[in-house]
């Protein structure tokens, strides 16, 4: 065993153009990424930054095969995924899990949240079911009552923390976490930060951050992929890229992020 | 920890115990019309013909709502004709809405070439007008009870169809079913477990809106006289019957039309009741 939970060697994935699709025959091909290549150590928290439109969201649905690539090697813990078909990926699905931006459409508004976190535990055939929605509710800090709910009785924050119960409830090896506090206000991003940091180490999760917010990965993330346009254009320790940010673009991103700290501008 | 979100109890609506007060109460009337109707919609009596209603002057206490001009009591007429009304109602709606609705969840759902064969044969389905096609499938198969659930089965299909598979097209495009096939569930499991409960409302008020439209076109099957065949009683048939002597005995065509009329305004107003009271999230 190499240590690593994804190796991806060379990813391709296109989509059909349908806004040039002539009338007859097939619609031309927008390539969304270009080759990718990168490991993912366990237990590391991997950020992922890139402009809106730069294949953040598609690279990670890639990742938990949401989308199949056209090629290239998607290596989870050894097998290779890139082109495993479902009844192959159900048995690692419990594995790897995701947690959505939008926690209003990615939660059934007409299921309780008791019945949202204990799907997946079902369709996975754990016993025990109702002791281990309580339990994923404790972990996310809401209430056991909670689970009688319905997601548009909670506020935007209770959700995301139902989307996380969801995903950690089959204790995964690997989380996707696609923009999941863009949507929240300033108290809450934070409140679900501190949550799933605490869960990372708690659980010893390997976890994939997207997000377009350089300053919530910095606080996050042990490691940076920089995206643009389909391309990685830097992959380093997080300190490093703040520090001596290697591509333009990363400088640009660096540039844009409003300075944590106004004292620092006297300093 | 109890905030404004948490669980309010609606309320039952006015409109959802007026309608549903009164399919009910038809339904009731026609099971039990064997039981309850004091006469026997067939009996005619031409000495006691075109009786008034009993709150008006010379009406004979037994005949509530009155007779027709062959002395045929109105009221168990009804009663009888609802029998037939409820019945193509229920069959010919809930066949409808299983075709239609089925279809339409597949089409919206899976896409594909399926949705291209489905909403391919919807369009072409829909160039037909309705009333001609009615009336030439009425004249293939011949009149009868049968026949007019087919006609409208054919002809209504296409309605579920769009409205489900726009629905369901809709709720596929939400995270929460990408959520599904995260945690590996099937897609046809995904359909039936995540889509359809958040398409279903539709679906109900759809059935409710098509058992009523159901009862309508039977009512003018029967007025062209392209209904079943027999003498049985049907609304239809007694409104063409009460038209002819409206001037004489209004109530031989008003007391039917008015039946009618608020069966069809129940069942469309069940439906959109029945949509919001099912509805957990306050639109
Ligand atoms: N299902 C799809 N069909 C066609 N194009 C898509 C689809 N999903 C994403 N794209 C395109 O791929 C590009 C990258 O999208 P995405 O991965 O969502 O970017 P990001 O998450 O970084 O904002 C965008 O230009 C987007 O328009
Ligand atoms: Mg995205």
């Amino acid at each position: 065993m190499s240590g690593m939970i994804y190796e991806i060697r060379d990813l391709r994935l296109s989509f059909p153009d349908m806004a040039h699709k002539p009338v007859f025959g097939a619609a031309p091909q927008i390539e969304v990424l270009k080759g990718l290549s990168f490991d993912v150590p366990k237990g590391e928290v991997l950020g992922i930054v890139g402009g809106s439109g730069s294949g953040k969201s598609t690279l990670g649905r890639a990742m938990i095969r949401l989308l199949e690539p056209d090629s290239g090697t998607i290596r989870f813990e050894g097998t290779d995924i890139t082109h495993a078909d479902e009844p192959a990926l159900r048995p690692l699905r419990r594995r790897f899990q995701m947690i959505f931006q939008d926690p209003m459409s990615s939660l059934n508004p007409r299921r309780r949240v008791g019945g949202i976190i204990a799907g997946p535990l079902r369709l996975q055939g754990v016993q025990d079911t109702s002791a281990k929605v309580l339990e994923a509710l404790d972990m996310v800090g809401l209430p056991r009552s909670f689970a009688a709910r319905y997601p548009h009785e909670l506020s935007g924050g209770q959700r995301q923390r139902v989307g996380i119960a969801r995903a950690i409830a089959l204790r995964p090896d690997f989380i996707l976490a696609d923009e999941i506090v863009s949507g929240l206000d300033v108290s809450s991003q934070a409140q679900v930060l501190n949550l799933l940091e605490e869960l990372v180490r708690e659980l010893g999760l390997t976890l994939a951050f997207i997000s377009h917010d350089l300053s919530v990965i910095r606080r996050l993330c042990s490691r940076i992929i920089v995206m643009y346009r389909g391309e990685i254009v830097e992959n380093a320790p997080t300190a490093q890229v703040f520090d001596a940010p290697q591509a333009d673009y990363t400088r640009e991103l660096l540039q844009a992020i409003p300075l944590p700290d106004p004292d620092q501008i006297w300093a | 920890m109890r905030d404004a979100r948490s669980r309010v109890r609606r309320p039952i609506g006015l409109r959802l115990w007026l309608s549903g007060g009164w399919i009910t109460l038809l339904i009731i009337g026609a099971v039990l019309a064997p039981l309850i109707a004091p006469h026997d919609p067939l009996y005619q009596d031409l000495f006691a013909g075109r009786m008034p209603p009993v709150w008006v002057d010379g009406a004979d206490p037994n005949f509530l709502l009155g007779t027709d001009s062959l002395g045929r009591d109105v009221l168990s007429r009804i009663l009888y004709g609802a029998r037939l009304a409820l019945t193509v109602a229920l069959v010919a709606g809930t066949l409808t809405c299983l075709i239609g609705a089925t279809l339409g969840l597949i089409a919206g759902y899976y896409r594909g070439w399926v949705d291209m064969v489905i909403s391919r044969l919807v369009d072409i389905w829909m160039a037909f007008p309705p009333v001609l096609f009615a009336i030439l499938l009425i004249a293939v198969l011949g009149t009868g009870l049968t026949s007019i659930i087919i006609a409208i089965v054919v002809i209504d299909w296409t309605r579920f169809a769009r409205v489900v598979r726009a629905e369901a097209m809709t709720q596929g495009t939400m995270d929460y079913v990408a959520s599904a096939q995260v945690v590996g569930r099937t897609k046809a499991g995904t359909m039936f477990a995540e889509i359809l409960p958040n398409v279903l409302p539709t679906i109900v008020a759809l059935l409710t809106l098509e058992m009523g439209i159901a009862v309508i076109v039977e009512a003018i099957l029967s007025f062209v006289n392209l209904s079943i065949s027999t003498d049985a009683p049907t609304w239809g048939g007694m409104i063409a019957e009460g038209r002819t002597s409206v001037h004489q005995a209004w109530w031989v065509l008003v007391f039917p039309l008015i039946t009618l009329f608020l069966t069809v305004l129940s069942f469309s107003q069940l439906g959109e009741g029945l949509k919001d009271y099912f509805d957990p999230v306050l639109r």
